[in-house]
């Protein structure tokens, strides 16, 4: 297991650079793993990472859906905030696992 | 022998021909997927797959329960063609698939058409298809893009690292 240091500190990354350990994760290493992806966190890009942070912690599947539905942005807005990869980008600053939903 | 170099899928063109759940989902999920991880992706519906953009036929869709030799009813138990044929079964199996899906978020046809263009898919539809089955651009679903003849759609395939994949 590869390890990478943001803001100063040390996590653990899996190949894809996804974060291992999501109690590892803080707002300043999102904002530096969202760097490397050329993406500026804002205060509704954090809203979307807490939201996908809890969802996971209580071992929901994740989908663009279910995101979608949370009243925080629409779909069009996810796309607009994680270009390319609204879950697979959003999730990877979230400091959570990839995804494994197809939808 | 020289080193095969893989490098990324850059547009998918995807073409639904069949108008039953399955043939209509298999190529929604793809599409959405594709959409999902940054591909650029288009889907032309034509001859039966015109049902998945058509407002009056996208909530109606059933799977075949007569002449599908994948038919299975709950468990795994053998589900006869005879059966297939008894008034409701396809309703009552077609139902069943639909409250599969959606147990895994997996959305209705309508829904499902616009978060592939929330992400910047694009949907079409098959001229010669539509002038057959008599319909006009109104009766499709406001998320379709545009009516179009197969050459239309042959110009749009084009580029590196593009495929056309046929459900």
């Amino acid at each position: 297991m590869a390890t990478k240091t943001y803001a100063g500190q040390t996590v653990e990354v899996n190949d894809e650079g996804y974060m291992v350990d999501p109690s590892q994760w803080n707002k300043e290493i999102a904002v530096e793993i969202a760097k490397e992806d050329g993406i500026e966190l804002t205060d509704k890009h954090f809203e979307v990472l807490e939201f996908l942070r809890e969802a996971n912690e209580k071992g929901e599947t994740l989908t663009i859906r279910r995101v979608g539905k949370s009243g925080i942005v629409d779909i069009k807005g996810l796309y607009q905030l994680f270009p390319g990869g609204p879950l697979k980008l959003s999730s990877k600053f979230a400091g959570i696992p990839k995804p494994a939903s197809c939808v | 022998m020289a080193e095969i170099k893989e490098s990324p899928l850059k547009k998918v063109c995807i073409i639904c021909a069949k108008g039953s759940i399955e043939d209509v989902y298999a190529t929604l999920v793809m599409a959405n997927g594709a959409v999902m991880e940054g591909i650029e992706t288009k889907v032309f519906f034509t001859f039966f797959g015109l049902d998945a953009i058509t407002k009056k036929q996208m909530k109606r869709l059933k799977t075949a329960t007569v002449g599908n030799p994948a038919m299975r009813a709950p468990g795994g138990l053998p589900f006869p063609t005879v059966l297939g044929m008894i008034p409701g079964v396809e309703a009552g199996v077609s139902a069943m698939m639909k409250s599969q899906m959606y147990k895994l978020d997996i959305p209705p046809v309508d829904e499902f058409l616009e978060m592939i263009t929330a992400g910047g898919g694009e949907l079409y539809a098959c001229k010669l298809a539509m002038d057959m089955f008599k319909l006009e651009k109104e009766d499709l679903h406001e998320e379709v893009k545009g009516v179009l003849t197969v050459g239309d759609f042959y110009a749009m395939c084009g580029g590196e690292h593009t495929q056309i994949i046929f459900t």
